[in-house]
This record gives structure tokens, C-alpha cells and sequence, in this order.
């Protein structure tokens, strides 16, 4: 559909004003928001994330299209929320206790958002019952540990332990990424998978959550 | 003792590793006097910092320190320098600094005794302020715990006190981020600089009881984050390589309050510091490749007094242990500089450490003798931190342009751009300092607590 093109790429220019008024005018020609949301917004992100990644865009610019899709956002919620649409998914994030690195999970946050999932931060410094006691409260569907000390990555282990003993570890995944942080150490200390950047961060969330309902 | 510095303690010809205008000597070791010696430093591999597991932490350290003493003295090094770096907790918890304090020093005492090497132990607490949220600067306990950790630590054997202090964070991580010149003059000219002047005067005080050095101050948070990001390519190169220029007068203020050097590895602005200064400085190039990546692995070592691997983690690698590798690596760096300076061939080493770097990424560029006279001038001739900051950041930017047009520095047209966007908002900010902290006043509002700044709120 035309319009969805001309605001995907309005989009990837950053254009917020163009991009909320071509949403509006999607919505008027009675497009359906999921239509809106996954052919313009999310086809529009999607392009702007693998630019990112073949660092072809500095992060400053996709900075200036998040928030333009912000903007839209804001107009199509309620339009998401009437019409009963499920969000992609909800990811919990958060850097370890003794830890204040969080450049890294930021960034993670900003491409999960793009690509059209619902991001809670909990900061840096995060505790085991803080994170235990998130999960209960936002039940997301993958929890996200952040950690760049050697000395705070194994405080990951005891995030894991605290969720299986309130129970909460089945409903749901748990990823873990940061510089010391390997495949094997997510292997060892049980995590549902691992990601070196923040776009693997995207593509494995996304696996886990496709995997996922597969399963259910 | 507050010092001012109004004209270049060192010149073109005079401005080479291994000399300082005012060398450091201490316990036998002399720094800046005619030789580069190692500063080595090693960290934990993972393990959790507890009461259970405090005679393995233990136990790592020990044989560290033993490990890279003996390969010193294998490789006839007789003088060196460590740097313990402490972890947050190591911080918070004063008992873990003082307490890995002793054991490396008692070691180092041993070498010394037993084999007549002589050596110098560098502690850097960490910042933890930032645990508070907006970080409280100024008063509170998390001020309490890194004023103390400085003392116990001091007294416990340290002879050099260094930090990673992070005034200015709550903005620069984002500034950096959005590559916000604005936000980044705020930051590090406004609020990094009357951050520096509060925690150094209290550094220098603690030197001062407790007989040891104060040495300096990195601006690690914020220009090593750009440069980490640039490497990355998140954010343009040339934006980190104004950011560094910037943060140089920020990381300044330590010595203007009495810091004398030898200035912190990582300061990659230790170059503009020892022009001004004249004190001996310490930085890290390619032989730091274990800790982070950067551009700039020869070009950093052309001013530098003490020659540091600024991290390695404890791990086995094929030949042996992680630190005795790094220390074998800076010693035979060290050989090399040192030979050049027996042989009067110092000017030429450094050029080519120069020139072999300096036309391929902006970051290098600016280390270059003549831009490096030229930026510590212009810091230098401003009135006020602010005026400092933003005139070294244009005359960094018109550096960078001009070694474009002339063809010394190769940019892409990516970067290109981004250049003479950062230019184009340099020069259109204010030159008064009054009216440039109102408006930016109240964009960070929330982000940062003013009054722990020294600032009306
Ligand atoms: C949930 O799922 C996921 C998935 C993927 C995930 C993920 C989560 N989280 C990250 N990822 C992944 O995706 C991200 C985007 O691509 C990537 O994130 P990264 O964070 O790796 O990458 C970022 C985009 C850019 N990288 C970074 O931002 C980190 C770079 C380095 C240089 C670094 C920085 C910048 C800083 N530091 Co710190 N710092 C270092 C780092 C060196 C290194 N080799 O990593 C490291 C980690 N620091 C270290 C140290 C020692 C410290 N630091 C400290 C402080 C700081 C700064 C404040 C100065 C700054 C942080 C700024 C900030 N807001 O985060 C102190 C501790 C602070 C604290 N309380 O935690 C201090 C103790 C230093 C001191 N003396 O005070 C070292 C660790 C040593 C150890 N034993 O582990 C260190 C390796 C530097 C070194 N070479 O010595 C991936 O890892």
C-alpha cells in the first residue's frame, strides 16, 4: 500500500512530523493499526536496524527515528489497545547489583524497542529481589541481564536461582549479555541464550518468543 | 597546593616519552627522568566478591604479583609500576582495598628486598557516588566511602592515588549517545569541571596526610566511552575526538589542585596535561588491546612516562598467565624506548610512533606535536573552564578540517559530514557561560541534581 511505503520511509529519515501525520492519514483511509504498525513502522524500523548493524547509521541517527516512531506510536495505541492486539512481547531489562555499565543494555533497549516490543529498564544496580519481584509485577515475557564486571557476571547465576525458587523461571526466558559474558557462561549457568550485540539481541528475542508459541 | 599553569611547560622538541619537565621520584623509582618504565595492572577473572570467596581472591592476587615480579626481574626490568584498580566493592567494603593493598605491596616489598627490584603501587578507588541515583557528589556516604577508600588504601601501602572520576556522567552518557555537543559542553565544561575542583581538593588533602602522591584523574567515563562507541561505530570519530580534546580540560583541574602526576593511563588527555604541566604522565596504547580496542596504539605511546596494559583479566593463555604476558609485552615496549633515548634517537622513534597512526582515524590526528602544542595553548589562554572547553573543542574541529583539506588526514565522506555538522553547532554556541547554564539548566532537569554540582538549582 502506498502509504504504508511513503511512511516506512519517512520513517528512516526521522521525519516525526511527517511520520505522526501519515500514521493519522493511514488510520483516516481505515488501514488497521496492526497493518499500520507492522507494513510501515516495523518494515520502516527493521530497514533502519540493518543498517545499524552493517554500520551503514550511527546510533545517533537511529536515535532520531526511534523517536519518531514514538510519536507514532503514540497515535496508534489506542487504536492497538481497541482492536485487542497482542504486543509483540515485553522485555525486562537490567544491569546487575554492583554494577553501573549500562551503555550497552540501553542500546539493547532502544533496538528491542524498534523492533516493536514493549521495553521495561530497571536501571543499573538491580538486586535479585528487585529483578524477582519486577518479573512478578510486569511478567515479561524474557528477562534481560546486563553485567560488565567479572566480578558482577556471576551475580546472573543467582537472578536465575531466585526466579526457579519463586517458582517464576518457566514463564519466562531469561537472556544475558555484556562484555565478559560468552555463550558458554549463558550455557553454564542455565540463561535461555546469550547475545554479543544489541541486534543479535533483537534477532535471539525473537527466536525465543517464536520458539515459544511453537511450543504453547 | 593549587597551582595555575599560564604558558606550555614543554615544547615541540621538548615533548617525548620518558622526559618530564618535573619527574616523579619515590621509594627508588623515577618517573620522567630519562627512561618509560611499565605501569602493569590486572583484574580478577569472574568470580564474586564475599566472604567465601576471599581466600581464592585472595590467593589470585598473590600470584599475580609474584608472577609478573619475577618475570620483570626475568627480563632484567628493575624498576616498575602497578596499579591495584579497585572494584566497586572493593570501594564500598574499605577491609577488600586495604586488604589486597598489603598483600600486593608486601610482594612488591619482597622483590625489592630479594631482588633489588624497585617498584611503585598505584591505587585507584572506584567512583561509586554514581550508586545514588541522581549521584550525590558532595555529601553522603557514597562520598564517604571513596574519600575513605583513598585513606585506608593510602595508608596501607598505596603511593599513587588515581580515579576514574565521573562528574558530568548523568549527562555525557546521553549526550554521547546523541552526539550533543551542547550537552557534551555542559557536561564536561560545566559540570565534570566543578565536580574535579570538589573531589581533588579532598585528594590532594589525603595525599598530603598521608604522604603519598596525588596523581591524577581520567576522564575515562566520558572520552573513553566515546572513543569505546566510535570504535564501535555507533558514533562518528570525530565526534570522540573532539569529546577528548574537550575532556582535557576537565582531567586538567586534578593538577590545578595540586595533582603532580605521573597522570592515569587511560587519560588519553595526558597528552595535552604533560604539554601544560610538565608533569610525567602514563598512558596505554596497542599493549592495552587485552583491556579495550582502540585507535591510537602507537601514537599514544609517543609522550608517555609510564607505559601500562590498563587491564587484564587472570586467565591462562597458551605461553602463561594473562598479566605475565602483558608484562612481558610492556617490557619489551619499554626496551625500545628506552634504547632510542640512550641512543639520542627519541625524536625519531616518536615520529615514527606518530606518523604511523596519526592520518588514519581523527583521534590520532590530534595527538599530533604541533596539534598538540597548538590545542594545550588554546586551553591554556581561556579564562574559565567553560571558555576552555568550548574553545578547544572549535580549534580541535578546524584542526581535523584543515588536516582533511590538506590531505595528512584521511576521513570518509561519512565522517566528513559529521564534522562540519559538529563545526556548524560549535559555533553557534555561546561564548558566555551565564546564559549557556540557564538553557541547558533546564533540559537536564531530573537528570541531574545541580546543587551537588555547586550550582543554583
Ligand atoms: C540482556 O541481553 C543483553 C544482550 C546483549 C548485551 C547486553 C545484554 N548487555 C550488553 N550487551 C551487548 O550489546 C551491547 C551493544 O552492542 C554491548 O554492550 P557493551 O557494554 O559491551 O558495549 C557498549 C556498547 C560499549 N562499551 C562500554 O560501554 C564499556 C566500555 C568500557 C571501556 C568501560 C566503560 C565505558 C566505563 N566503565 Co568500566 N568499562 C569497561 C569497558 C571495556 C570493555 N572492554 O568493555 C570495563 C568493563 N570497566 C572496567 C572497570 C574496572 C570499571 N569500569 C567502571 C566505570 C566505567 C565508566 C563509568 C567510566 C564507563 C561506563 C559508562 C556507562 N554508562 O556504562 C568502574 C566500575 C563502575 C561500576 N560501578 O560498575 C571500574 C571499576 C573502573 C574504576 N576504576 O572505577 C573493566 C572491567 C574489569 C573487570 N574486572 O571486569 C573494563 C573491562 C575496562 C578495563 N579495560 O579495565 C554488548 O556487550
Amino acid at each position: 500500500m502506498e502509504i504504508l511505503n511513503e511512511l516506512s520511509a519517512n520513517l528512516q529519515e526521522g521525519y516525526a512530523d511527517k511520520t505522526k501525520k501519515l500514521t493519522e492519514e493511514a488510520l483516516a483511509q481505515g488501514i488497521p493499526a496492526t497493518e499500520i504498525l507492522e507494513k510501515g513502522l516495523i518494515a520502516g524500523m527493521n530497514i533502519v536496524g540493518g543498517k545499524f548493524k552493517k554500520n551503514e547509521m550511527y546510533l545517533p541517527e537511529v536515535l532520531v527515528v526511534a523517536r519518531a516512531m514514538k510519536f507514532s506510536m503514540d497515535v496508534l495505541k489506542p487504536h492497538l489497545a481497541a482492536a485487542r492486539v497482542k504486543s509483540r512481547g515485553k522485555i525486562l531489562l537490567g544491569t546487575v547489583k554492583g554494577d553501573m555499565h549500562d551503555i550497552g543494555k540501553n542500546l539493547v533497549g532502544i533496538m528491542l524497542q524498534g523492533a516493536g516490543f514493549d521495553v521495561v529498564d530497571v536501571g543499573t544496580d538491580i538486586s535479585m529481589e528487585k529483578f524477582v519481584e519486577t518479573v512478578e509485577r510486569e511478567q515479561p515475557d524474557v528477562l534481560g541481564l546486563s553485567a560488565l564486571l567479572t566480578t558482577t557476571m556471576v551475580y546472573m547465576k543467582r537472578v536465575i536461582e531466585a526466579l526457579e525458587q519463586r517458582q517464576l523461571r518457566g514463564k519466562v526466558k531469561v537472556i544475558v549479555g555484556g562484555a565478559p559474558i560468552t555463550q558458554r557462561y549463558a550455557d553454564e549457568i542455565k540463561a535461555d541464550g546469550y547475545a554479543r550485540d544489541a541486534s543479535s539481541a533483537v534477532d535471539l528475542v525473537r527466536s525465543l518468543l517464536n520458539s515459544g508459541a511453537q511450543q504453547n | 597546593m593549587k597551582q595555575t599553569f599560564s604558558s606550555l611547560a614543554l615544547g615541540p622538541s621538548e615533548l617525548v616519552f620518558g622526559r618530564a619537565k618535573h619527574p616523579i621520584i619515590r621509594n627508588g623509582v623515577s618517573i620522567g627522568s630519562g627512561s618509560v618504565l611499565p605501569e602493569i595492572k590486572f583484574t580478577l577473572s569472574s568470580i564474586s566478591i564475599e566472604e567465601a570467596t576471599r581466600e581464592e581472591i585472595r590467593s589470585q592476587y598473590s600470584e599475580m604479583i609474584t608472577d609478573v615480579c619475577q618475570r620483570a626481574v626475568d627480563l632484567h626490568q628493575s624498576q616498575l609500576v602497578v596499579e591495584f584498580e579497585l572494584l566497586p566493592q572493593m570501594t564500598v567494603e574499605s577491609h577488600w582495598g586495604v586488604m589486597i593493598t598489603e598483600l600486593l605491596k608486601e610482594v612488591m616489598e619482597q622483590f625489592r628486598s630479594t631482588e633489588g627490584l624497585q617498584s611503585l603501587l598505584r591505587v585507584t578507588p572506584t567512583d561509586t557516588r554514581e550508586f545514588k541515583k541522581p549521584p550525590l557528589r558532595r555529601e553522603g556516604r557514597e562520598l564517604e566511602d571513596v574519600l575513605t577508600s583513598f585513606r585506608t588504601c593510602a595508608n596501607a601501602g598505596g603511593d599513587l592515588l588515581s580515579i576514574e572520576s565521573t562528574g558530568g556522567k548523568e549527562v555525557t552518557d546521553q549526550a554521547i549517545m546523541e552526539t550533543d555537543v551542547r550537552g557534551m559542553l555542559f557536561g564536561v565544561g560545566v559540570l565534570a569541571a566543578a565536580d574535579m575542583e570538589f573531589l581533588w581538593e579532598r585528594i590532594c588533602e589525603i595525599a598530603h596526610e598521608t604522604a603519598t602522591i596525588p596523581a591524577g584523574d581520567t576522564a575515562c567515563g566520558i572520552a573513553n566511552t566515546a572513543m569505546v562507541l566510535a570504535d564501535k561505530h555507533y558514533i562518528p570519530k570525530v565526534f570522540a575526538a573532539v569529546v577528548r580534546a574537550m575532556t582535557a580540560v576537565r582531567s586538567l583541574i586534578a593538577y590545578e589542585a595540586g595533582a603532580i602526576g605521573p597522570g592515569k593511563d587511560c587519560g588519553y588527555e595526558n597528552a595535552y596535561i604533560k604539554a601544560i604541566t610538565g608533569f610525567p604522565m602514563s598512558m596505554e596504547g596497542k599493549s592495552a588491546a587485552c583491556a579495550h580496542l582502540s585507535t591510537v596504539g602507537n601514537i599514544a605511546g609517543a609522550y608517555t612516562d609510564l607505559w601500562s596494559n590498563e587491564s587484564v583479566q587472570n586467565v591462562k593463555l597458551l605461553s602463561a598467565m594473562a598479566p605475565v604476558v602483558s608484562m612481558e609485552q610492556l617490557i619489551y615496549d619499554c626496551r625500545l624506548f628506552n634504547t632510542s633515548l640512550r641512543g639520542g634517537k627519541e625524536m625519531d622513534l616518536r615520529d615514527l610512533l606518530v606518523d604511523s597512526d596519526s592520518s588514519l582515524d581523527p583521534q590520532a590526528f590530534i595527538f599530533r606535536p604541533e596539534i598538540v602544542q597548538m590545542l594545550s595553548a588554546t586551553i591554556i589562554a581561556g579564562r574559565s573552564h567553560y571558555e576552555k572547553t568550548l574553545s578547544v573543542a572549535l580549534a580541535t574541529a578546524a584542526c581535523l578540517d584543515q588536516g582533511v583539506k590538506d590531505g595528512t588526514l584521511l576521513l570518509s565522506q561519512r565522517e566528513q559530514k559529521w564534522l562540519h555538522k559538529i563545526a556548524g553547532e560549535l559555533a553557534d554556541l555561546p561564548t558566555e557561560e551565564g546564559q549557556f547554564i540557564e538553557e541547558e539548566k533546564r533540559k537536564w532537569l531530573g537528570h541531574v541534581d545541580l546543587a551537588q554540582y555547586g550550582l543554583p538549582r
